[in-house]
């Protein structure tokens, strides 16, 4: 059986989010490498792309109450204005990998702006997980570690020798490069004492060090010990075998299927040795078992995932309106539930979000073009949905209840966005 | 539409009055908990499917009260505890208040007279002029007046000093070994989701309010369900809502993704309709004792409320879950860590307040807890950072108020931490044992011995 069709559909859902009937086409028409080749193309959309938002720049809360109250409504309205425009360029960049890489990065590196409380600083790191996301992952750490954002997301300007706060130190081995059991306490300790005096400057909007502050005594990281800095700290775990196995462990993870990084698929392909992460990337979509029934079915859209590949496949055009579902799903765009990120699979199964999911289905259903499954036989509304979804065939169950709502194309339509087949990514 | 008192869907009336036959004894294997849940579901369809015309108001409640298929617990039955001699045995409920970021055990219960703890916390400590005083030595923080009456009442157990050994300092680890009750491997189930999966898997059972469902209430088999703090309805257009009960009709017996994505449809059918039961019973009681009004916008308050109103209408749900955040106080603690106590102790306050002297609250039990306490040393920025041991707090009407477990030591640390004197495991121990008649050692893997405050 040919499943060139299925598989590149696969590839759509995973690196970007999704396709419309007509991307499938031509991709299929393609075949499946070219597909991978066209698709894992990363960089800047240019005018198709949405353009970033205009942002006022990071400033103290005012402390006169109305002078206050003004700001912090402002502030408000500039997140707001940045969800959108990012969910936006995600439903119609046409470079969508791009954005998809971007995303996970996001969730890599979660930074909520719910703490950073900068909108501007927030898209500042979003626009470097897009232009360097692809790139060497040792460069990405570095500019990260020092990104304003992440300053102000784990306390760097309070990270000084007298005192050392190792709310960064931590979370760079724990969830950033090496994972949890490949460092001990006393690491996590000495490498918070290389990134002391690590700060951000509001005034330049940068990141600033303060020699004052730095502690320039002997540390010893990971068996490595000198006067070590934050960048010597980061070049060690960012290059070790270890730290590789993590990052492509945790890529596995979220564009195939749930894995650990002792897994014979993760040394495979750190022993190809990928320069970047586009190449990590690309080795991923051209593993064997990346097309293989293990991938298939492996994991659940999340609500983000869902809510733009239904907005695209369904070619509606974002409202504002639209980031209430999300809300509600618990997960919003720059502001993740905590450093960890969002969680995978069973995290969104409930029956609070089995809800939400139907209430958002039919507003989207509502403002979708569905003139290809109106136009279809009642009998053949199913199917007809079924490929503006992206989705090859129904499973038995599923099917069944379409059935009974052929005669009413948005509810067949809401119907389907809810169903076990089309919420499995 | 669901919301409407004149649509017969409205109106269950399960066909059943007796707990089903397959729920008597506990699941011996994975197949069999499997086929008891089917069985349950079997059932619960055939109490959805027999629309009838039951009113609302006293008589719903017996309903809800005496048909559901989840009451008494398989467990109640076959395995009463040995040392119990309260009446109401089968009737306990816990419920799981969650403090997410590692609340500041010392600045909780403070050591107000104690020089280490003014010398190590400086502008940070509670002063002893400021601590609601629980003895010569501990007084909580002043955000607590709710605690506070509770104690005075003798209805808050302070377990002091509680961790578990080789404490871990991230907080998705060491809040995983919370939710899962097993310290020294990685469980994927929680402790009341093994609970859960002992049970006859009604999706009432467990109710966690919020948008997602934390750790301790997923089981193997069973989960709780989850439960917004707003408006719980299916949209309203005919079409969608037959149809969607036509997919989501049949429970799924495959433990894939896409059986967890059917049974989490089915689940919402279900839960749906009997919290709609809920709302229209609790409308028609006379106007209840509402409790000290909560500050504005205290969300803990929202999700309280929602548990009281299925408590005080016979719910069949013996776990709940509500959860407060913003406790990793790394930079400024002082002021927002007192504010977030306010909203605690204010919320679990009025929460007892509205259950007080009901009989279907009548051993409700509140456990109050963190993924770990902070170090014993302020930091430079007015914070703290990561530690481990820190109280726990049980509170409720059949709760032996006082303190148990030893104050940690302040001078004799490990790696600038408190050492822990108290398995956290003794306290679920105790929750398990006399609030959920069940053997702890079943569901927490290890012997551990309850602690006596319930």
């Amino acid at each position: 059986m040919d499943t060139t069709r299925r598989d590149v559909a696969l590839l759509y859902r995973r690196f970007a989010f999704g396709a419309t009937a007509a991307e499938l086409d031509a991709a299929q028409a393609h075949g499946y490498d070219s597909t991978i080749t066209t698709l894992l193309t990363f960089g800047d959309g240019g005018p198709a792309d949405a353009a970033p938002p205009t942002l006022r720049p990071d400033q103290p809360v005012p402390t006169d109450p109305n002078a206050r109250k003004t700001f912090l409504q402002a502030r408000a309205a500039d997140t707001k204005a940045l969800q959108d425009w990012w969910l936006r360029r995600m439903i119609t960049s046409p470079v969508p990998a791009t954005e998809k890489l971007a995303w996970y990065w996001h969730g890599h590196f979660a930074t909520a702006v719910s703490k950073v409380q900068a909108p501007s600083l927030m898209l500042g790191q979003n626009m470097l997980f897009r232009s360097i996301g692809a790139g060497p992952f040792r460069d990405l750490a570095q500019a990260v570690a020092k990104d304003p954002a992440m300053l102000v997301w784990l306390d760097s300007n309070s990270n000084v020798k007298a005192h050392p706060n190792e709310n960064f130190a931590r979370e760079l081995m724990e969830l950033f490069t090496l994972g949890i059991g490949n460092y001990s306490e006393d690491d996590v300790k000495e490498a918070a004492r290389c990134f002391t005096g690590w700060s951000y400057n509001r005034d330049t909007a940068s990141f600033q060090l303060r020699p004052e502050r730095h502690d320039n005594g002997s540390k010893t990281v990971l068996g490595h010990t000198a006067n070590l800095g934050g960048e010597d700290v980061i070049d060690v775990v960012a290059a070790s075998t270890t730290g590789a196995a993590f990052v492509t462990a945790r890529l596995w993870s979220h564009f195939a299927y749930p894995i650990d990084a002792a897994d014979p698929i993760v040394s495979t392909i750190v022993a190809m040795k990928p320069a970047t992460v586009a190449d990590t990337l690309r080795a991923i979509a051209q593993h064997p078992q990346f097309r293989s029934d293990a991938t298939h079915n492996a994991l659940i859209k999340q609500p983000i995932e869902w809510l733009v590949g239904a907005l695209h496949a369904l070619g509606v055009a974002y409202d504002p309106k639209f980031s209430a579902i999300l809300q509600r799903l618990g997960q919003v765009p720059f502001d993740p539930p905590n450093v960890a990120g969002w969680p995978q699979n069973l995290y969104w199964v409930s029956t609070a979000s089995a809800l939400t999911r139907l209430a958002g289905a039919s507003q989207i259903a509502a403002a979708a073009d569905l003139h290809a499954v109106i136009a279809a036989p009642v009998a053949q509304r199913p199917t007809a949905c079924a490929r503006l979804l992206g989705i090859n065939e129904w499973s038995t169950a599923t099917e069944a209840a379409l059935a009974t709502a052929s005669a009413d194309p948005r509810a067949l339509v809401a119907l389907a966005l809810c169903s076990p087949d089309y919420v499995l990514n | 539409m669901t919301d409407n008192p004149d649509n017969p869907d409205n109106n269950e009336q399960p066909d059943d009055t007796t707990p089903p036959d397959g729920t008597a004894t506990t699941p011996h294997s994975e197949q069999a908990a499997l086929d008891a849940r089917q069985s349950s579901r079997r059932k619960f369809l055939a109490g959805i499917g027999a629309v009838g015309v039951a009113g609302i108001g006293a008589t719903l409640f017996e309903t809800l009260r005496h048909t559901s298929p989840a009451k008494p617990s398989p467990l109640t039955k076959t395995q009463p505890s040995s040392g119990a001699t309260t009446a109401q045995r089968g009737d306990g409920i816990v419920v799981l208040v969650t403090l997410y970021g590692g609340n500041d055990g010392l600045n909780t219960v403070v050591p107000y007279t104690n020089s280490t703890y003014a010398s190590s916390r400086g502008d940070l400590a509670i002063r002893a002029e400021e601590v609601l005083v629980l003895d010569a030595e501990l007084g909580l923080n002043p955000g607590l007046q709710g605690f506070k009456d509770l104690w005075d009442a003798k209805r808050l157990a302070v377990v002091r000093g509680v961790g578990y050994p080789n404490p871990n300092r991230s907080h998705f680890r060491s809040m995983d070994i919370w939710q899962s009750g097993i310290p020294d491997r990685v469980e994927t189930t929680g402790w009341l989701g093994r609970w859960l999966d002992s049970t006859d898997h009604d999706p009432m059972l467990g109710l966690a309010i919020g948008t997602t469902l934390p750790l301790a209430l997923r089981g193997k088999i069973a989960s709780a369900a989850v439960v917004p703090p707003g408006r719980f309805a299916l949209p309203a257009s005919p079409t969608l809502d037959t149809s969607f009960r036509s997919m989501a009709s049949i429970a799924s017996s495959d433990t894939s993704l896409r059986g967890a994505l059917a049974n989490a449809n089915h689940d919402l059918i279900t839960v749906q309709q009997r919290l709609a039961n809920i709302d229209n019973a609790d409308a028609a009681q006379p106007s209840l004792e509402q409790g000290p009004t909560p500050n504005t916008a205290n969300g803990l308050s929202a999700q309280l409320d929602v548990v009281a109103k299925a408590i005080r209408n016979n719910s069949p749900t013996r776990v709940y879950s509500v959860s407060l955040g913003g406790f990793d106080t790394h930079a400024t603690e002082r002021a927002a860590h007192i504010e977030l106590h306010h909203t605690l102790g204010d919320a679990v306050a009025r929460f007892l307040k509205q259950l007080d002297g009901r009989p279907e609250a009548a051993n409700v039990a509140v456990l109050i807890y963190s993924e770990f306490g902070r170090r014993v040393a302020a930091n430079a920025s007015g914070g703290t950072d990561h530690g481990t041991a820190a109280p726990v707090f049980v509170a409720g009407p059949r709760v032996h108020g006082g303190f148990y477990g030893e104050q940690p030591n302040l001078t004799d640390l490990d790696q600038g931490d408190l050492k822990y004197n108290t398995d956290f495991r003794s306290v679920y121990a105790t929750l398990l044992d006399r609030v959920l008649d069940t053997d702890p050692n079943k569901i927490l893997a290890t012997t551990t011995r309850p602690l006596p405050f319930l």
